[in-house]
């Protein structure tokens, strides 16, 4: 019976290949027609500058969006990160207090709030059965109101050299860049290379089927959420790094809720769960940002850039609609 | 109708417990006024419950909330006469968005909750592209008569829960609830099950439209007026009971929990609790009010219950 989960889980594996391959050759299509406009326009697309700026506008989204894929593929959601992440930056910055000696103890209290709300999702989903998208907007309306209630505005103070976190790059690659691959190989390794990856790919599939295969779904999906949640705060830290400060809008302001599922979509994994990767939300989350500099370096006007993104966003998924339609219709 | 007495019966709690703080709310002006401002997120509550129920999403109402007063805005700009011709024309966008909406769920497969996020993006960049950014005009005084206006918006609300629970009486709404519940058994019994879900995208855009008519006279003009209502509107049908991923539940009961949510609110400001604080408060309540429906019935709802609302989709 265990058997049958791998092998399906393996048979999953293979199917992904396709959407993967998909969003990278999207990616060097967008970054070809890019450059061929913006060189039309009279500009240069392929410089310095904006290679470093969309993986620095990237980061932030990219790691939230890795745990955001943890979730999705055990076939869960987590709406809560936004709030969280601004939970986390305010968190960060208030301990830190602009000395260098709190560092470590703001990086701890930092990812003990974030596993305590992914702790408290994962256990309201698994033990409470509340619907994902229920407990997650419960907890994402929880963290608000104490976030509004406590906050008006930019609280705490981030030392000058916690700021080398956001700002600092080696060569052409930032290290925010450089934290995003940390996470994103992290996760990499876990979903290929550990029984609980094998166990997250089961349980997105058909939890009945997981629980019935002898896998402990509960856990799984408690595991899933407290690193969700962990990526979130990551992110948290990253942003206050960045604004030398923590901000009670700052997650919401990214849009990091709404726009980590898009990204995680738009990589090719299912909303339903059990099918996806990492690599395809790194395109997804890519994707995204090229586009944007793309239209920053045209000059187009944001409010196009939503309807594109929008646009962009329900095409994808369309089109990986219609191929796993035909990959099932030949199976049966 | 048994499903819906939960919630009735919360409801009734909080109406006594603002009557105690607050005695004008016996009064019928008092009880009318309160039902007025309800009225948009019953509306859409009621167009979010017939989605939910055919296990679907729709994220995109509050920004269409939104487009339609910034429309109003914009093509009435003050001129009484044109108010009949704009309102006509916003509720055949509402119909319009709904169906694209469902038609890119069930033509092109794409879950709800992506086609109506994308929906949700598409629409708040269109509407601010077109007016440069900022709302612009204004409401003529009939357009803001329908949500000033007590009288008006309580008829409103009432034509559309009367219309709205005779459709789920009829065929329709028992297909509706079979889709949800089972869409390839309905489908085999012989439902036409894209055409049924289209429908009920459509209505919920519709709703979406008569909300914002509301706003649009009640708030007036802003970028805001429609901002987070996809997701009051769904804690809303979700407080009433009715199960995400679809199949069951009633709309008496999801327009209950829309007046709920309403009574929760005014609540919470008699008793001078902080703005901030009651998005806590309502976290609590919506997170509370699902796990408690999910513990009643373990071995009944377990297997319904664990299954995502995507995985329909």
């Amino acid at each position: 019976m265990s058997q049958n989960v791998l092998a399906d889980s393996r048979a999953r594996f293979a199917a992904l290949v396709n959407p993967t391959s998909v969003v990278f050759l999207a990616l060097a299509a967008v970054i070809l027609v890019g450059w061929a406009l913006v060189a039309v326009d009279g500009g240069q697309f392929l410089t310095m500058e904006t290679v470093v700026g969309v993986q620095q506008r990237s980061a932030a989204l990219g790691i939230v969006a890795v745990g955001q894929t943890l979730a999705i593929l055990a076939g869960s959601l987590d709406l809560s990160v936004a709030y969280l992440i601004s939970l986390a930056s305010l968190v960060a910055a208030v301990t830190m207090a602009g000395q260098d000696s709190n560092i470590v103890l703001a990086v701890g209290a930092v990812m003990g709030v974030s596993a305590l709300v992914g702790l408290v999702n994962g256990l309201m989903i698994s033990k409470l059965r509340v619907h994902a998208f229920i407990a997650t907007l419960g907890v994402s309306l929880i963290i608000k109101g104490i976030l509004g209630d406590l906050y008006d505005g930019p609280a705490g103070r981030v030392p000058e050299s916690f700021q080398h976190l956001g700002y600092d790059r080696l060569g052409p690659v930032p290290v925010s860049a450089l934290l995003w691959a940390a996470v994103a190989l992290v996760a990499w390794f876990l979903l290929r290379r550990t029984k609980y990856g094998y166990r997250v790919y089961a349980v997105g599939g058909d939890v009945e089927v997981a629980r019935l295969s002898g896998i402990r779904t509960d856990r799984v999906i408690i595991i899933t959420h407290v690193l969700c949640s962990l990526c979130a705060g990551i992110a948290g830290l990253l942003l206050a790094s960045r604004l030398g400060a923590g901000a009670p809008t700052v997650g919401t302001d990214g849009g990091y809720d709404l726009e980590s599922i898009a990204a995680v979509v738009l990589g090719g994994a299912a909303l339903a769960g059990g099918r996806g990767g990492v690599a395809g939300t790194v395109g997804g989350v890519l994707l995204l940002a090229v586009l944007d500099s793309v239209f920053n370096q045209l000059e187009v006007n944001s409010f196009f850039k939503d309807v594109v993104r929008g646009v962009v966003i329900v095409v994808a998924v369309a089109v990986y609609a219609r191929r796993t339609g035909l990959v099932g219709r030949r199976r049966t | 109708m048994k499903r819906a007495l939960p919630i009735l019966a919360v409801l009734a709690v909080l109406l006594a417990a603002i009557a105690i703080v607050n005695p004008f709310f016996l009064e019928p002006a008092g009880f009318l006024s309160f039902v007025r401002r309800a009225a948009p997120l019953v509306i859409l509550a009621a167009g979010q419950y017939l989605v939910i129920v055919a296990g679907e999403f729709d994220l995109s109402v509050g920004s269409l909330v939104t487009v339609e007063v910034v429309v109003a805005a914009r093509l009435i700009d003050g001129d009484e006469a044109a108010t009949w011709a704009v309102l006509a024309l916003l509720i055949v966008l509402g119909l319009f968005v709904g169906l694209v909406n469902g038609a890119v769920t069930t033509l092109l497969r794409v879950p709800s909750f992506i086609t109506t996020l994308g929906m949700m993006l598409v629409l708040s960049g269109a509407v601010f592209l077109w007016t440069g950014g900022a709302p612009r005009g204004a409401l003529s005084q009939a357009f803001r008569m329908f949500g000033r206006q007590t009288g008006w918006a309580v008829l409103i609300l009432v034509v559309v829960a009367v219309a709205v629970v005779l459709l789920m009486r009829a065929n329709f709404g028992r297909t509706l609830i079979a889709i949800g519940d089972n869409e390839r058994a309905a489908a085999l019994s012989g439902v036409r099950v894209t055409r049924v879900r289209i429908i009920a995208f459509a209505l919920s855009g519709v709703s979406a439209a008569v909300a914002g008519i509301l706003l649009g006279g009640f708030a007036g003009v802003s970028a805001q007026v429609g901002q987070g209502l996809e997701f009051q509107a769904i804690t809303a049908v979700v407080l009433g009971g009715v199960v995400l991923g679809g199949g069951r539940g009633t709309v008496i009961a999801a327009m209950a929990g829309a007046f709920t949510l309403e009574a929760l609110f005014t609540l919470l400001n008699l008793y001078g609790v902080s703005g901030a604080l009651k998005f806590t408060v309502q976290g609590v309540v919506l997170i509370a009010a699902v796990a408690a429906g999910a513990i009643r019935l373990p071995f009944l709802d377990a297997p319904k219950l664990k299954g995502d609302a995507h995985a329909v989709s």
